[in-house]
């Protein structure tokens, strides 16, 4: 077959986790960058299933923040007024981070009450439960909850 | 909960005497069982709200409180802004002055049933509901300014409301001191399209049948029949209100250093009330809750458009508008001085006795109408602000049901048409673009609602006037 690396897809995954009447969004990955875009696509499925979602319009985000958890916090909220300013869903994110500074692209489509039924409006991403930390050496863990 | 943390005070009132940086106590208004049942966070965060500057009497917290962000949800707390008092974004919440009115509308049970499945289609049709959902109203930048300032005062300028709602909203329907300056770009944006919009989550517009009276008096004086029915809308500030409480408790947490406030939980983010970031906030607060007043009252004006097509005289007037996530500027008595108190509800709704001279002249008697949403299976209760509130919460009681089980946890026990056709077994016509929303607001994922407002009226918080139930749920 190929020489694809495949080890790096064992350590992305999402996951959501409970909190009282919000939800929580968790992403892993080997890097921050890598775990924050797996925590976008926790938030994304918090609206609809992530496999709904086609890719077809590209947004860019750009910021800056002095510490990782602002950043992602930052970043969080950024996807949430796209998606509203918007009326989009989200169904695929690349991010950069160096310096502080984080690049980021998120492609999806106009959120469709028929094909993706949305099951919630995301307010704004909390401070609780806010963690970005790197678990063990190559995996990182980004996650906060947010108000839906 | 563990409770033998607690100072009994009496069966629905418990007090946590002051520790370590507390300066003030906590008290939980609750039953024992209510109080058992809730989770230990909501200690924490009572006694962390303690600890703020500037704190009056005491951190309370209603019967129907839990885990919220910094401040219980379901707390309360007055600040003094000259003894340094702070105002807390997250002591208000994502959804400035989210809400709940109930409109009148003198149609018996079986008027409502002889059109129930046609009603429904016509208010989810009508009004928008749901994500990605858009109102007809755009408003460009100088009328989003006169919306921000006027908020339910424009909306019936504008046409969609009439002069006598004003009078049964809180505030006559517009709060002073309302700052567009302080509204972000951002904020505008996200509201753009939104005014008349119901939202998602726990929103939902109710046709729902008075079934039982509990004082007769304060019930004719609201209008209340047993057996005539209401339209209950529930819903807040929409995108604008969700930037602003975004935009400010990250930039309150950012800030709090610099103001020398040590917070116990960095979701308490605050700012002192007296400072240029303390005022842009309250400037933009309340501009949020005119955004809110201005949405309940568009959208009560699009159901009374569909009402007046069923119905011939659909006038639907308008009982009352409370408002539960907001900091709002009252007078307060304490220890025989009269005090100006910032006053953080979160998840809890004011509650003015009887002969308060805000209440229209129609209500005085009576007390403000404090309106509690349950659940779509449960019901909801109208209550009434009783005296004794006062000195028991600075006039507050509590909002709602509460949540006893996560949303994540809710759509692992049921499925949404699961839920709908349970309850349209029971009479109930549920309809709303997503199951799993439904599954999320399934009515056993949520407190007995009867249990806390009966724990309310117990504590002296707030008097039980009736009790309504659902015929038909529009929810987002």
């Amino acid at each position: 077959m190929s020489n694809v690396d495949f080890s790096d897809f064992s350590r992305l995954r999402w996951e959501h986790f409970a909190h009282d009447a919000d939800m929580g969004i968790r992403g892993f990955g080997p890097t921050p960058a890598k775990a924050f875009e797996q925590a976008a696509l926790a938030m994304t499925a918090v609206v609809t299933d992530v496999g709904l979602v086609q890719l077809e319009k590209e947004i860019e985000i750009e910021l800056e923040a002095p510490k990782l958890d602002l950043l992602f916090i930052d970043w969080i909220n950024a996807l949430v007024f796209e998606m509203a300013d918007k009326r989009m869903v989200f169904g695929a994110f690349r991010v950069d981070i160096s310096n502080g500074r984080l690049k980021g692209k998120a492609l999806g489509e106009k959120v469709s009450r028929e094909r993706h039924a949305p099951a919630v409006e995301v307010k704004g991403a909390t401070f609780t439960e806010l963690v970005v930390v790197e678990e063990r050496p190559g995996l990182w863990r980004a996650q906060c909850v947010i108000d839906v | 909960m563990d409770i033998s943390r607690f100072e009994k005070i009496s069966n629905t009132e418990w007090r946590i005497a002051p520790f370590g940086a507390m300066r003030a106590p906590g008290i939980i208004y609750a039953t024992e069982s209510l109080l058992v049942e809730m989770d230990d966070k909501v200690f924490e965060q009572v006694t962390n709200v303690a600890m703020l500057p500037g704190i009056v009497r005491a951190s309370y917290a209603m019967p129907d409180a839990h885990w919220g962000y910094g401040f219980p949800i379901g707390g309360v707390a007055a600040f003094d802004p000259k003894a340094g008092g702070v105002v807390s974004a997250g002591g208000v919440g994502f959804d400035v002055s989210c809400g709940v009115r109930t409109h009148l509308t003198g149609l018996s049970r079986d008027q409502i049933l002889s059109v129930q499945e046609e009603l429904a289609d016509a208010l989810y049709a009508h009004v928008p509901v749901g994500v990605g959902s858009e109102g007809d109203i755009g408003l460009d930048t100088a009328e989003m300014t006169a919306m921000l300032t006027g908020g339910a005062k424009w909306a019936m300028e504008r046409g969609w409301g009439r002069p006598e709602d004003l009078e049964r909203i809180e505030e006559q329907g517009c709060v002073d001191g309302a700052d567009p300056a302080a509204v972000s770009d951002h904020a505008r944006r996200r509201q753009r399209r939104e005014m008349g919009t119901l939202g998602s989550g726990n929103h939902y517009l109710e046709v729902q049948e008075i079934v039982e009276i509990f004082d007769e008096a304060i019930a004719a004086s609201y209008g209340l029949v047993r057996g005539e029915c209401v339209v209950t809308i529930h819903c807040g500030s929409r995108g604008l209100g969700h930037q602003i409480g975004t935009e400010f408790l990250r930039e309150m947490v950012v800030s709090s250093e610099q103001f020398g406030i040590v917070l116990p939980d960095r979701e308490l983010a605050c700012a002192p009330i007296n400072s240029e970031l303390g005022q842009r906030y309250l400037g933009a607060m309340r501009a949020a809750i005119n955004c809110a007043l201005a949405n309940r009252e568009i959208i009560g004006h699009l159901t009374r458009q569909v009402f007046a097509h069923f119905f011939r005289h659909g006038e639907l007037p308008l009982m009352f508008d409370v408002s539960h996530n907001t900091c709002k500027l009252e007078t307060h008595d304490v220890d025989g001085e009269a005090r100006e108190l910032f006053v953080h509800r979160k998840g809890a709704t004011r509650a003015f006795g009887p002969g308060h001279a805000s209440l229209p002249e129609a209500l005085r008697p009576s007390g403000q109408p404090v309106l509690i949403g349950g659940s779509m299976g449960a019901g909801s209760y109208v209550m009434a602000g009783i005296a004794r509130s006062e000195l028991k919460a600075f006039s507050s009681a509590c909002h709602g049901a509460g949540r006893r089980m996560s949303r994540h946890a809710a759509t692992r026990t049921w499925s949404g048409r699961q839920v709908v056709d349970a309850l349209r077994g029971e009479g109930i016509i549920v309809k709303s673009p997503s199951m799993r929303g439904v599954a999320e607001e399934a009515p056993g994922a949520y407190k007995d609602v009867r249990a806390v407002v009966d724990s309310a009226e117990a504590s002296g918080l707030a008097k039980k006037v009736a009790y309504l139930r659902p015929l038909i749920c529009i929810k987002g």
